[in-house]
């Protein structure tokens, strides 16, 4: 017999008792928030609780912060779909992840990426990495992500998280769920922001 | 640097659940070791208490809690109560998803599979993200033994595995060391595998995370090949997802060509939708956050992002068999998340490596036996590696039993001795059966007890009120545990003395060394002395 036959049937075997399918006495989808603020500024405070950097900005502002958030960086990953919908204006060399191997995207300074949803209890961005987002390897190999998120993808809580990407027909995209940057207390559990990932993230939601 | 084939040299104790299991102490001979080791004891209450505060603030904040866990655990039951057709549905949308599922009944031939995979593609190294499944079939060794190099990328697996040592915390594995021991080992271990270790390292947290990164960069750019374990796997997609907080999951998740995982046949949920659930309990259960830095959600292959060759080893090793006890089955909803560890004053105490398994603290207790089985001596032990205190319980996110659990467990144990030769406990307890069932034979051994009391309370004995030894058969008790001397004067004769205390001055005079109350001042452990 082989493994996969043998183990179905252990499986089978061992619930000889047949324990009936329990209920769960839960409601999907439904939101719960926590802390009184509104949501976006929830949203804020939780990002900026992780210490990631959070701004809230008027659309027409925003070419200038991404400049302003890319401080010095000069060669910066974002597709096309980024550079078209939120032109920063600056003096960039722009690059496409695409184009580019683990080594090369380990070479540039910051990547720039739009966002699927924000969750505001938790201070979450999901990427899908569809169009404006890249590759996965893009917002994790450089050292500094910027994400671009309008407040109408904030969503409350994770079970809308959820329901919402389910919505999307995202659920069986590529999905990185980022909730501040990179970070272990694997020593005395002491927290260190900046491992692997990115070391700095800035948030900046646009209104 | 030649790194090839050498790799780390492992001669810790086999602490996996494989067939190359070597016995180890008894959880209370190996507790009594690390009792005495006050670095190990210190670090492990400041982490532990440190962890304690997070859990409670983020769970206190939510007020569906108790609803959660609650759904939590029936998302679970209702995985494992029907575990045949959601691993079939997992194998058929995962497989159509593009990815290429293999199944193994043991830990030898899950290792058989990847080492096959690896040497199929040539692979000299493979970068690993933690994965307590592969911890705990021993893969490390395995492919280390095919001549192929496993790289731990988790910080604090990177620290175990280059202090050649054993993980003794399922979230934090290197618990027991503290950030001078890290520095140490980074100084002397890196320059032997890859990138030195910056001469001028100090015991910083961020500078020695910043050795890792550095060290570790170069392994994620070059690696091929890359082996993980999952935190969840869903039926209703075929998708795995790995819940992590260094980037390093994702390095390896999305940098190599191909990606092996190692996925427990009990991490299944029914549906995509469970992940609400599980991912407002996990984080916030494991590393006290409301949601950990990164969780990665994949399914298959994706065109033009991350490994186009994905494969997944469904593995058994002794979970069928936990499912077919009807109360141990109840183990099997772990999430790994190791609240229940961090609110253990028996784990906070010992340490990890007392359990002598990769799984310690309260629920290795209780899974550790159900999968290795209970032939050998430590995991006899491990059933009463508990004070019952239910702390475990109250903190676990799928709400396992866990002192229900080990009481089940240890009749597991003793009806496995009956026929034999009797255990010191049996002829113990056997004993106390016999004096118990008559109060008149219950009042003359206490009558003795009390005048034993009496007299190495004297100044003749140095006023001992704790004893450290007991004589046989009761040193089996009293090798992991003080003993308080018998009072002078025990509650049935002091109620009849003083008629129920009607006699008996208001603010009692004499010490609590002279009354019954003296025991409660005498009945704490060594243990917690000095803290």
């Amino acid at each position: 017999m082989n493994a996969r036959e043998e183990i179905l049937g252990r499986v089978r075997l061992a619930l000889a008792d047949r324990p009936g399918s329990p209920e769960i006495d839960w409601e999907y989808g439904r939101p719960v928030s926590t802390g009184g603020l509104g949501l976006v500024e929830r949203f804020a405070e939780r990002v900026a609780d992780y210490h990631a950097e959070v701004e809230m900005l008027d659309r027409e502002d925003i070419g200038p912060a991404i400049a302003a958030a890319l401080g010095d960086a000069r060669h910066v990953v974002g597709d096309r779909t980024l550079r078209e919908s939120w032109p920063s204006g600056a003096e960039l060399e722009w690059l496409d992840a695409s184009d580019l191997t683990s080594a090369e995207l380990d070479q540039v300074d910051a990547v720039v990426t739009t966002a699927t949803i924000g969750i505001a209890n938790t201070g979450t961005i999901v990427l899908d990495h569809g169009r404006g987002q890249g590759r996965r390897a893009a917002s994790l190999v450089p050292d500094v992500h910027v994400c671009l998120i309008s407040a109408d993808q904030i969503v409350s809580d994770v079970p809308e998280a959820v329901a919402r990407i389910i919505e999307l027909g995202a659920q069986t995209h590529p999905l990185t769920w980022i909730s501040g940057p990179s970070a272990t207390s694997d020593i005395e559990l002491s927290r260190v922001e900046g491992v692997h990932g990115p070391r700095t993230l800035r948030v900046i939601v646009v209104r | 640097m030649s790194e090839g084939g050498a790799g780390m040299r492992i001669d810790h104790p086999h602490v996996g659940v494989t067939t190359a299991f070597l016995g180890m102490p008894t959880f209370q001979q190996a507790a009594k070791e690390s009792l005495n080791d006050p670095v190990q004891r210190r670090n492990l209450a400041h982490a532990t208490g440190v962890i304690r505060e997070k859990r409670a603030a983020v769970v206190g904040e939510l007020d569906n809690w108790e609803e959660l866990r609650r759904a939590a655990e029936a998302i679970k039951n209702r995985a494992l109560f029907s575990l045949d057709d959601y691993l079939m549905e997992f194998e058929e949308r995962a497989a159509a998803a593009g990815a290429t599922v293999h199944w193994a009944r043991d830990a030898a031939e899950a290792n058989r599979i990847v080492v096959d995979l690896a040497r199929a593609k040539q692979a000299r190294e493979v970068v690993k993200v933690k994965s307590m499944a592969t911890q705990e079939i021993e893969l490390n060794e395995a492919l280390q033994a095919a001549g192929i190099d496993a790289w731990e990328t988790d910080l604090a697996e990177l620290i175990v595995q280059l202090g050649d040592d054993w993980p003794s915390h399922i979230l934090v594995p290197a618990i027991h060391r503290n950030r001078s021991e890290v520095r140490e080992i980074f100084l002397r271990q890196m320059k032997k595998v890859g990138r030195p270790a910056p001469e001028d390292l100090t015991d910083d947290p961020p500078r020695l995370a910043e050795a890792a990164r550095l060290h570790l960069r170069e392994k994620f750019l070059r690696a091929d090949f890359a082996v993980s374990g999952a935190n969840f796997a869903i039926a209703e997609t075929g998708s795995l997802v790995v819940v992590e907080s260094e980037g390093n999951g994702r390095m390896c998740l999305s940098l190599p060509k191909t990606l092996v995982s190692v996925v427990g046949i009990e991490k299944i949920l029914p549906t995509w939708r469970d992940l609400e659930v599980m991912l407002q309990v996990l984080p916030r259960s494991s590393t006290g956050e409301r949601e950990n830095p990164y969780t990665s959600i994949w399914t298959g292959n994706a065109e033009g992002d991350g490994p186009q060759d994905v494969h997944i080893v469904l593995l058994d090793n002794g979970r069928t068999e936990v499912l077919a006890d009807e109360v141990g089955r109840a183990a099997l909803r772990c999430i790994r998340c190791s609240a229940c560890l961090n609110v253990c004053p028996v784990y906070e105490r010992a340490g990890g490596h007392a359990y002598g398994s990769v799984y310690p603290g309260p629920i290795g207790a209780v899974l550790t036996p159900q999968l290795r089985g209970t032939s050998s001596e430590v995991d006899q032990s491990l059933p009463y590696a508990s004070s019952l205190c239910g702390a475990c319980f109250d903190a676990c996110p799928v709400r396992i039993d866990i002192p229900s659990l080990l009481v089940h467990l240890r009749t597991r144990v003793v009806d496995e001795h009956r026929g034999g030769v009797p255990r010191p406990e049996a002829v113990a307890m056997k004993a106390a059966g016999w004096m118990f069932a008559d109060h008149r034979r219950y009042e003359v051994a206490e009558r003795l007890a009390t005048s034993g009391g009496k007299a190495l309370r004297s100044p003749l004995f140095g006023r001992r009120e704790v004893l450290r030894q007991l004589p046989p058969p009761l040193n089996a008790w009293s090798g992991a545990r003080d003993v308080p001397v018998p009072p002078p004067e025990s509650f049935r004769s002091w109620w009849k003395r003083t008629e129920g205390g009607r006699h008996e001055p208001r603010c009692a005079p004499h010490s609590s060394t002279e009354t019954p109350s003296g025991q409660r001042t005498s009945s704490r452990s060594r243990s917690t002395e000095g803290e």
